[in-house]
């Protein structure tokens, strides 16, 4: 059995756990350039998924396939049994209402400050009214990431780590089933990637969330994953626990955990 | 960033009004929709109508002055000095005033616009709101478009007085004439015929620049410099736009009033 067929076997349906996303086959490419080959996944609920890979190797494309930002090219992408590419718009809007996707940039709304980045999508998705609710909310929230203190200023006005911890908070608000992080601790020092990486527990652990996260940060994959995959030309090349992964002999993989 | 596709021009060209007219029809399906932004309509108002106050100010003054000044000489030698005030009111009422004012406005408005919505699509902000299941169209483009669709009407017949305004300063610099009779000689000679088409059609601008400018927003390339392309092409387009329908427009006043 080659390498591929593994790792397609290991992921075949597992019937006592339910699985939230289920992708086959998907394929991707921009002009003649394949991005993504042939990408098959599941992620259970309640898991934690790491997505490793070099820069360019297609891990945001990933994820942005799995909300319906990129339309795929073949095979298909499932999220809680229902095949996205085949939504309509009310469908696709009542399935980004349960995923939390937090942006590599973080993406926060800056002509607006980050209480309103943070009640916004309180007021225009959740349509919460109670004012009281909404400010316990994103207190709550912004007290998790650590920037309670930044309640009132502009994005412009935040470090690099601050958006991106205020864009995390703006994605948690809601409290989404799934939670795809695309590189959530980069551009962090040691210690914030630290507590990042520990709040994606925290997070598992409270809500039951599954989650994707892509990283190079291996220190975060330690700590939060399950389960890692590693990404390389549009293929996944390696599954396993972390644990597994660092004792592989394979040149490919043991790359990745050298740097540690 | 990746490699273009290369599609024939004329393909291109197609699935541009394809999309285009696709945007028109998100833009009335989210109008009608329910949940109207009034905050973020007020707020772009102000930002619209309020800022460009002063630029389309000093810009009609101006041309209400030349206007005088430049017709003044050939109509005493026609003998037809105190045909003037009449003479400023209806070109500028019907015609320059509009689209002066609509040029400045598409320079100005649809410019900030494109620019603005193409650094949100550039910094992911856009598909973050798409993301997050929130609608980028009902909360960014309706307020928007809706707001320069008033505010453009409203600050051209802002201008319009005030350059009326300056055509009576500047016929002071020669001759007295009273403000009263100035002003008298100036609404007696425009007609309801003369006004409207020119408030219809100031909507049709304001409305061109308010959807191009969101358009070339929503629709720029990833990549800084896009922004600076989204700013440019908005305002090219639109004022193209402006004379466009400044064309159609005095067909159908032409047609209808005489
Ligand atoms: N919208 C797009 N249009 C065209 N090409 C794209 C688009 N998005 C991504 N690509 C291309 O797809 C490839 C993979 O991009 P992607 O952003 O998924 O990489 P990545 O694995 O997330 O890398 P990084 O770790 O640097 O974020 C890149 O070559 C990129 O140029
Ligand atoms: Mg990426």
């Amino acid at each position: 059995m080659t390498e591929q067929e593994t790792i397609k076997k290991k992921q075949a349906p597992k019937s006592q756990k339910e699985v939230v996303i289920l992708i086959r086959d998907l394929k991707k490419a921009f002009g003649d350039k394949e991005v993504l080959k042939d990408i098959s996944l599941e992620l259970d609920k309640g898991e934690n998924l790491v997505v490793l890979g070099r820069s360019g190797s297609g891990k945001s494309v990933l994820i942005q396939c799995i909300v319906g930002l990129l339309k795929p090219d073949g095979g298909s992408v499932k999220v809680f049994g229902e095949d996205v590419a085949g939504m309509s718009d009310k469908q696709l809007k009542d399935l980004r209402i349960r995923i939390g996707f937090l942006f590599q940039s973080g993406a926060l709304y800056d002509s607006m400050t980050v209480r309103e980045n943070m009640e916004f999508p309180l007021t225009r998705v959740l349509k919460l009214k109670d004012q009281g609710e909404i400010d316990k909310r994103v207190a709550a929230v912004l007290e998790s990431v650590g920037l309670s203190d930044a309640i009132d200023k502009m994005p412009s006005d935040l470090s690099g780590g601050m958006r991106k911890r205020a864009g995390l908070a703006r994605t948690l608000v809601v409290d989404p089933e799934i939670m795809l992080y695309d590189e959530p601790t980069t551009g962090l020092d040691p210690i914030t990637s630290r507590e990042i990486s520990e709040l994606i527990i925290s997070i598992q652990k409270k809500n039951k969330t599954s989650s994707i996260i892509i990283t190079h940060d291996m220190e975060c994959a330690r700590i939060a994953s399950d389960r890692v995959l590693i990404l390389t030309d549009g293929e996944f090349t390696k599954e396993g626990t972390f644990d597994e992964l660092l004792k592989s002999k394979d040149k490919n993989v043991a790359s990745y955990f050298n740097i540690i | 960033m990746a490699e273009e596709i290369v599609v024939p021009g004329y393909k291109r060209w197609l699935g541009s009004i394809g999309d285009q007219v696709g945007f028109l029809v998100d833009f009335f399906r989210n109008l009608f929709a329910g949940g109207f932004e009034w905050s973020e309509f007020v707020r772009q108002c102000y930002e619209i109508g309020y800022r460009s106050m002063l630029l389309v100010g000093i810009t009609s003054f101006i041309m209400g002055v030349v206007l005088i000044l430049q017709l003044r000489p050939t109509m005493i030698s026609f003998g037809a000095a105190s045909m003037l005030p009449k003479t400023l009111s209806v070109s500028f009422v019907r015609e320059i005033g509009p689209v002066i004012i609509g040029i400045i406005c598409a320079g100005k408005i649809a410019s900030s616009i494109g620019a603005e919505l193409g650094s949100m699509k550039v910094t992911e902000q856009l598909d973050a709101m798409d993301v997050s299941g929130a609608n980028p169209i009902q909360y960014l483009v309706v307020p928007r478009i809706l707001a320069t669709s008033i505010m453009v009407p409203v600050l051209s017949v802002l201008g319009d007085a005030i350059g009326l305004f300056g055509g009576f300063l500047a016929l002071n610099l020669r001759d007295t004439i009273s403000f009263k009779l100035y002003f008298t000689k100036v609404i007696a000679s425009l007609d309801f015929s003369d006004f409207l088409p020119a408030l219809v059609k100031t909507i049709f601008f304001g409305f061109a620049i308010g959807f191009v400018g969101c358009y070339k927003g929503f629709t720029s390339n990833r990549g800084t410099e896009s922004v600076g392309i989204a700013a440019n092409t908005a305002v090219v387009t639109a004022s193209l736009w402006i004379f466009v329908i400044d064309a159609i427009a005095v067909q159908i006043t032409s047609l209808l009033f005489y």
